[in-house]
Order: C-alpha cells, then structure tokens, then sequence
C-alpha cells in the first residue's frame, strides 16, 4: 500500500492545479494519469486562450500545460504515469491501480477525482462506418499525434469545440466542406466562427447530418434542413463528398469512481449530465473525496485549474499546512477569478447551475 | 448575439458600425488605426495590457467589449497577434492614392511572400479584389501568430479579412 496526504486521479489542468497548490504548501501529494503524459487536454490546445491576464489569456493551452508541469515539479508533486485508477474503497480513502501488469493500492485521507470528459455521440445511419469521429478525437489525432484523420471533413455541431477544430484542422492542411448546427443559432464564440467563415467555411444553422455513406469508409454526407421540432425538412437534402465526419456534439462528465465511491449525484442537462454534488470547497458528499475540472461538471481548462486550485487549498488548510486565514485569502481570490470567468451571456448560466449544485450539497 | 454573427458567422458593416473598438472614417484616412471586431461579451482583455499607448480600454468587468480610442492608437498593430480571437486588425486608408493597407493575423502555412499578388478575401471567405504583400511579421513576441498587410483598392478596406493565393481553388 502507498501512503499519501493527497491522492490526485488526473493529470489534466484540474488536478495539476490541484497538486501544484498542495504540493506548494508541503503536503505530500500524488498523482495518477492512465496516459503515458501528463497535461491531459492542454497539450492539444494549440490555440490562445481567452481570459484576463492573471489567466493566462492570449498564451496557448500547450504552453500553460508545460507551466503548470514544471511548477508542479518545483513543489515536489511525484506524478505516477500509464497508471489506471480503476476502483475506490474504504470510504473513499483506497484507490485501486493497475500499473503494467499489477495491482496496487494508494491510501489518502484526501483524494481528488479530477478524470475529465468524455465527448457524446450522435447515431444516425452510417455513424459506424471508418471515418466517423468525435471531434476531441480528432484534435488529438492531428495536434498530438500529428495525423490528419482526412482531408475533407463534415464537421457536426458549431459550440466551440466544434469551431476550434475545424480552425486547427484547416491549420493541418484538411478541407471543412461545412458545419452543421442543428440549433437555430451558433453555439459557440461569435469570433472563433468568424476566423473560419472568412477561411470559407459555411455554417449552416438548422441543419443537422442525415446519414453517412459510402463502400466500407465514409465518402458522402447527406445533410439536411431541420425545423423546430427537429424534424427534417423535405426536398432539403444535400450531400457533401467526405471522408471524415466529425461529431462535436457536447461532453458528460467521466465520474465513474465517484459513482462507485457512493457520491451523491445530480442530473444537470447544462453540466453534460449526471454529476457528483459538491460543496464551494469541491468536496463531494463523501468527507475528504473531492471533484474539479470537467468531471465535476463541463466547463473550460481556465475554470478547471481554478477549480483545481479550490481542492489543493482546502486540503492544505485541513491538513494544517495553511492556517484559516492564509487558506481563505487564497479561496478568495480564486473565487473572484472564477466569477469573472464565468460573467457575461456565456458564462451567467454556468455560474447559477453551479450554485444550485452547490446549494443542494449544502 | 448578433443576428447575422449568430446565424452565419459573418459581422456586417451595420453590426460593425455599433463596436466601440472600430474607429472612425476620418481617422482611418490619417493613418494606420486598429479595427476591432469583437461584438460578444466575452471574458477576455489581453489587448488592452499588451497596447504601449493605452489606446484599448476593457475595464474592471473583463466581459466588457474592448473600447478604441482612436486618437492614441498609432496603429502599430501588436494586438493583432495577442487577441485569441484573432479578431483586431490595422486599416490605413492614408497609405497611397489608390490604395489601403490592411493588417490581419494568418496562422497559416506556407507563409505568403512580399511582393506577392493574392486574393484579398472578404469575411464570408469571399476573393473580393487583388492584393499585394507588403509585410509579414512573425517575431517570437507573436508567439506563432504571423501578422500579413497587404495592399488593396481602398474601397475594399472594411471588408478584406484574409487572403487566398491566386492558384488555390474557392
């Protein structure tokens, strides 16, 4: 058994963060990645970010992930990689590894499950043909493994995963025969749409994708109109020569060991789904076992890190490795950058959804 | 969101002629000048700390659009490559008698050439009119987003966005 005060699943921007902050205060802090780097999805996000200057903004996601390594080093963080929490018991103080071929166990007083999203699918005829994937899944065919799933892309859903993909696929050399957005308007920041429609990509709104076709592979698109009550509109139809299509149809949280560990869970359609209810602190309904990132509700990497930043505080302050006073001024000034984060029309519901989960926590 | 941004992508000059960051005509005829197309409130405010004159306010509320002002603004186009929604750009109506300079990020590979002739491309990725380099800038500071200006028909200096080399296809 390895005995640690902090026990971190995730290595991604939530519980990089997480470590970083405890691990800065002198706890001793440990964190598990199932991949053979840690980073999570920063390292694919090869653009510039939005936010304030305290959040990095106009710095790369690539370049905020090599920060927050290096730092997390500094502060003594041992990072365990290619490693699979795959089960959690006693309460929520054991966590189950599997590490090449064997079995271990990590004991904490504090663990944080900070394991991300996974991306939703769309059925329709032909989803299962060669060709069709999740758009997060192409981000990391093209950004981190360099290759480019196609050359001529359908890209289905216009929020901003869906808009920063078709930027950085057309950055790899790959054609965006079209977006298609089943809403009535585009889902995602005005200006990340406008960088593609002035690379002539169209953006079709009301529309959604029919069926894929083709011998064996994707080749065609059928795409059709849809009004209101989504039903296709007749004589609508058209058809795209492709070989790829892109599902860029939202995420749900990746909770399975908060699940498992007995957390009490909400439905929140704005959240991506089922997610674990949890305190301002992020403490889940289980004492010491907490959540961050897009696990504890589908955000964005800036509010993931400070998400991430609230845990590793907590568990120093209760750990007393950070008196009352030094922990809340922290809390507060994280509290106020993840306010402006989530301020104006796009971030105002995230906030009151997060309260209410916040609020049935109690 | 705008009607038009919303449904297409695409900001009008109507929607264009309401942003607090687009300068005037009469100071585009005196000069290179910043034209900053960000409409949404969004969190964001890099532009206003990189701009050495302090011509770009956002303010405390980081959600608040990015407010030009045009006469400290000597159009020296280091917000370009700093707006993650690579959304600001430089228009010099002053630059001949029959042209106008326009500035504009392109995170694209191969970089275009001075001297080259392109397509000025409008913001619905139309090729409008002809083009010529005149500048590209990619030192470190922009951090991989290269800044083209190009030279194009004055009258087509609010819409050219982007450029589109003369052998590749629509």
């Amino acid at each position: 058994m390895i005995e640690t005060e902090f026990a971190v699943v995730g290595a991604g921007p939530a519980g990089l963060s997480a470590a970083l902050e405890a691990g800065r205060a002198g706890v001793k802090t440990l964190v598990i990645d199932e991949n053979q780097a840690s980073g999570g999805q920063l390292f694919k996000q090869i653009h510039k970010f939005f936010g304030s200057k305290e959040h990095w903004a106009g710095t790369r996601g690539i370049e905020i992930g090599n920060r927050l390594l290096m730092e997390s080093e500094k502060a003594g963080v041992k990072v365990m990689l290619d490693t699979v929490a795959w089960g959690i018991f006693d309460g929520g103080k054991v966590l189950a590894l599997k590490q090449n071929e064997g079995i271990r166990r990590v004991h904490a007083q504090n663990i944080l499950l900070a394991t991300g999203a996974s991306e939703n699918a769309l059925a329709f005829p032909g989803w299962t043909l060669p060709g069709v994937l999740g758009a997060g899944a192409a981000q990391t065919l093209v950004n981190l493994h360099r290759v480019l799933p196609g050359m001529k892309v359908l890209m289905v859903g216009s929020g901003n995963v869906g808009l920063i993909v078709s930027y950085q696929l057309l950055q790899a050399g790959a054609k965006i025969v079209a977006v298609v957005e089943a809403l009535p308007k585009i889902g995602g920041y005005g200006v990340h749409a406008s960088k593609i429609r002035r690379m002539g990509v169209p953006i079709l709104v009301s529309h959604t994708v029919k069926e894929a076709a083709g011998d064996g592979k994707v080749e065609r698109a059928i795409v059709t109109q849809i009004d209101e009550q989504w039903h296709p509109v007749p004589g609508t139809e058209r058809e795209f020569e492709v070989d790829t299509i892109c599902m860029a149809v939202g995420l749900h949280p990746l909770a399975e060991l908060a699940w498992i560990a007995g957390c009490q869970f909400a439905y929140i359609a704005e959240l991506g789904g089922h997610v674990p209810l949890h305190g301002k602190n992020m403490e889940t309904t289980i004492p010491g076992l907490y959540v961050a990132g897009d696990a504890a509700g589908i955000g964005e990497a800036t509010a993931a890190m400070e998400e991430g930043r609230l845990v590793g505080v907590d568990v120093a302050r209760r750990l007393g490795r950070l008196s009352d006073r030094e922990a809340e001024m922290l809390v507060s000034e994280i509290e106020s950058r993840i306010e402006s984060i989530r301020s104006g029309p796009f971030g105002d519901m995230l906030r009151e959804v997060k309260k209410k989960l916040i609020e049935r926590r109690g | 969101m705008r009607e038009s941004l919303s449904k297409t992508g695409i900001l009008t000059r109507e929607d264009l002629g309401e942003s607090p960051g687009v300068p005037s005509e009469e100071r585009m005829a005196k000069g290179p000048v910043a034209y900053i197309e960000c409409m949404e409130e969004i969190p964001c405010n890099p532009c206003e700390f990189v701009c050495p004159n302090g011509a770009i306010s956002v303010g405390k509320e980081i959600i608040d659009l990015p407010v030009l002002d045009e006469n400290k603004c000597d159009g020296c186009g280091l917000c370009i490559p700093v707006c993650p929604g690579l959304a600001i750009f430089i228009v010099d109506k002053s630059y001949s008698e029959e042209e106008a300079l326009i500035g504009f990020p392109y995170e694209l590979l191969p970089l275009p050439e001075v001297g080259m002739n392109v397509y000025g491309v409008d913001r619905k990725g139309k090729a409008i009119c002809k083009a010529r380099v005149v500048k590209v800038q990619n030192p470190k500071r922009f951090d991989r987003t290269p800044v083209v200006y190009m030279a194009i028909p004055k009258a087509f200096a609010l819409d050219v966005r982007n450029l589109r080399f003369m052998e590749e296809e629509e």
